[in-house]
């Protein structure tokens, strides 16, 4: 019995969120919640950052470099004179940015809508789909996301200038939007995977069942029992697997911005912070320039991988 | 259950492993072509002479398109030449590569050793303690050692171990020869701080996988049957629970490389050392094309083959594997 239990794709409906008792259960886990509280701090700072950020993080303040936190830079300022909170609630925000869109396109469009797909059309549709995610799995990604970010920025800059001098919008590329695009579009080729595999398994398992087959057998049409039927009876693993993208794509943007292709100065990104303060001489002279940052995405992360660990407790069928 | 469905699923996953090789090259190749920087012209240096830039062109093939250009160097590699390294002075990629690939290597089996010597330890440890709360205080420690990314993780260590205690040099790679001719940069202090930050993130997974394992085969009747005979606890936990629960942490080794690939080079970006990581981020930047064609290759072929060694192990070791693909065939 356990055979089957493994070695197939989970069966059992899973846990709902909305099913009663798990917000008491999840509550009960401190931990979990602790770590919900900080994803929801940096992210609340990050989508608030125009109206919470006391300077903008291009100000510069060449005459009162690397200073002490004080009344008017509760944080400090780095080498240029730049407000060190300031610059934290702006990473935040690029945190948001980045991860949010990974999880819309890559998660959630790509990985959702393929996954549906590949599960309830089967055959030859759902052996293509799936091939390509296994080639995907099977890829280094850290390697292309280096080569992608590295040769398609220029293209995607160009893009952005065309568009701009089309439409007559000014500003996008000043706004930092095509860096953005850059990393989420590149974050996104790589994170559906994961999400199509625990959608498709899911829609495979509930496919043959019988308010599926009711629900075919008075006429409703593929897109209807798509959205109303498989869709609401898969989202408990769904918000397993989102936390999973939110986390890696927040953590993916610092380790391409760390290494200089992800976003690029004047914008802000945790990555830059830490990569323009590490090095023995800068780290002796201003530790909290390079710590406050690192302290905020190690906390971040570990926050992420302690409520994705708890959630999958709570919602994955498999799990006692 | 017969061997049937063995060789079978054997032969698939043997196929399987060049065609994605090919599928990785193909894209490297597009993308380090259609990249943008003209590598020709940083190759010409002072002569901004367009004839001196068409003869190199012509020289290294790059007036072809882009067919001709992907299977002259697939050619090549298969011959096993990678190619030529524009930042390099046009020295041999492999040439570039290898002594990189040796100091990598070093390094990264190390880790990886230690990886499974101390989280397997843990991981039993752990599920011994089940109930208590010594079981998710350590697996939820590992855990957010796990989740810290290599590049908070460095400074950290550096500064405490390197600039506050001064116990450690704060980067670098000293290579020590032995018997003459093995230049080894793991005998020095140099590797402490690498090896911290490579092995501990990669503890919980391989803690969290044994006791898991570990926690199911305590539940199975042979190891009550085993208890019931009056066998000592340690007589029942090595020879009848570990033989059991450790047979699935072979699928982890292809995981851990990954890891292990990935934080290296953040890894020897922060610390100085001269490995593959370090000339991967260089070569990306200086769009030596040849060289990131042949990290590509030999990583895309690195976790290829640890795959297939790991999904061939696990079908010989769990018929259900097998079973599983043949049932979705």
């Amino acid at each position: 019995m356990t055979t089957a239990a493994t070695a197939l794709p989970a069966a059992a409906p899973a846990a709902r969120p909305e099913a009663p008792g798990f917000w008491r259960r999840f509550l009960r886990k401190r931990l979990a919640v602790a770590s919900l509280l900080v994803i929801v701090v940096v992210y609340g700072t990050g989508l608030l950052a125009p109206w919470v950020a006391p300077y903008s993080f291009r100000h510069q303040d060449l005459g009162n470099t690397f200073a002490g936190p004080s009344r008017e830079h509760p944080l400090g300022t780095d080498r240029l004179g730049r407000d060190v909170l300031s610059r934290l609630i702006w990473s935040a925000q690029t945190t948001v940015i980045v991860s949010a869109c990974s999880l819309l396109l890559g998660g959630l469009a790509l990985g959702v809508g393929l996954g549906l797909l590949a599960g309830y059309a089967g055959g030859r549709v759902d052996n293509l789909i799936m091939r390509l995610g296994d080639v995907l799995f099977a890829l280094p990604d850290i390697m292309l996301l280096l080569l992608i970010t590295a040769t398609v920025r220029p293209r995607v800059d160009a893009f952005f200038r065309d568009f701009e001098r089309w439409s007559g919008i000014g500003g996008i590329r000043e706004s930092g939007a095509p860096d953005y695009v850059l990393i989420f579009g590149a974050l996104s080729l790589f994170s559906w995977v994961g999400m199509a595999r625990v959608v498709r398994s899911q829609v495979l398992a509930l496919r043959e069942s019988e308010f599926v087959l009711a629900a075919r057998a008075l006429g409703a049409s593929t897109g209807h029992i798509l959205a109303r039927h498989l869709l609401p009876n898969v989202s408990p693993l769904v918000i397993v697997a989102a936390t999973g993208i939110l986390g890696t794509a927040a953590g993916a943007e610092v380790a391409l911005s760390f290494l200089g292709i992800g976003v690029q100065p004047p914008h802000p990104s945790f990555g830059v912070m830490i990569i323009e303060n590490a090095g023995a001489r800068n780290m002796l002279a201003h530790p909290n320039l390079l710590f406050v940052p690192a302290a905020v995405v190690g906390l971040l992360l570990v926050a992420f991988a302690f409520l994705g660990d708890a959630l999958n407790d709570l919602l994955s069928p498999r799990r006692r | 259950m017969a061997d049937r469905g063995l060789w079978p699923y054997i032969l698939r996953r043997l196929l399987w492993a060049p065609l994605v090789l090919f599928l990785v090259s193909v894209i490297a190749f597009a993308l380090g072509r259609f990249g943008p920087g003209d590598p020709v012209r940083v190759l010409a240096g002072q002569h901004r002479d367009p004839e001196v830039i068409a003869e190199i062109r012509r020289e290294r093939g790059l007036d072809e398109n882009f067919f001709v250009q992907y299977g002259r160097y697939m050619a090549g590699v298969l011959r096993g030449d990678l190619g030529t390294s524009f930042r390099y002075q046009n020295m041999p990629v492999w040439e570039v590569i290898k002594p990189r690939l040796w100091v990598t290597f070093q390094y990264n089996l190390v880790s990886l050793v230690l990886v499974f010597a101390l989280g397997i330890p843990a991981g039993v440890w752990a599920a011994m303690h089940q109930g208590t709360w010594r079981d998710p205080f350590v697996i939820g420690v590992l855990l957010a050692f796990a989740a810290i990314p290599v590049l908070v993780l460095v400074p950290v260590l550096q500064f405490v171990f390197a600039l506050k205690l001064r116990w450690l040099p704060v980067g670098g790679w000293q290579p020590r020869e032995l018997f003459g001719f093995l230049e080894l940069g793991i005998l020095s202090k140099n590797i402490v701080i690498p090896l911290l930050a490579l092995t501990l993130p990669g503890l919980a997974g391989v803690a969290r996988l044994v006791r898991a394992q570990v926690l199911e085969v305590l539940g199975e009747d042979y190891v009550r049957t085993a208890r019931a005979k009056g066998l000592g606890e340690v007589v029942v936990m090595t020879r009848h629970v570990l033989r059991n629960a450790l047979l699935p942490i072979a699928t982890l080794m292809g995981f851990a490389l990954v890891g292990l690939l990935a934080g290296s080079i953040f890894l020897e970006t922060l610390l100085g050392i001269p490995g593959i990581g370090s000339y991967a981020v260089e070569a990306v930047n200086a769009r030596d094309y040849d060289g990131i064609m042949a990290l590509v290759l030999l990583t895309g072929a690195a976790f290829v083959v640890a795959n297939l060694v790991v999904d061939v192990l696990y079908a010989f070791i769990d018929p259900r594997v097998r079973l599983g693909a043949e049932a979705q065939a």
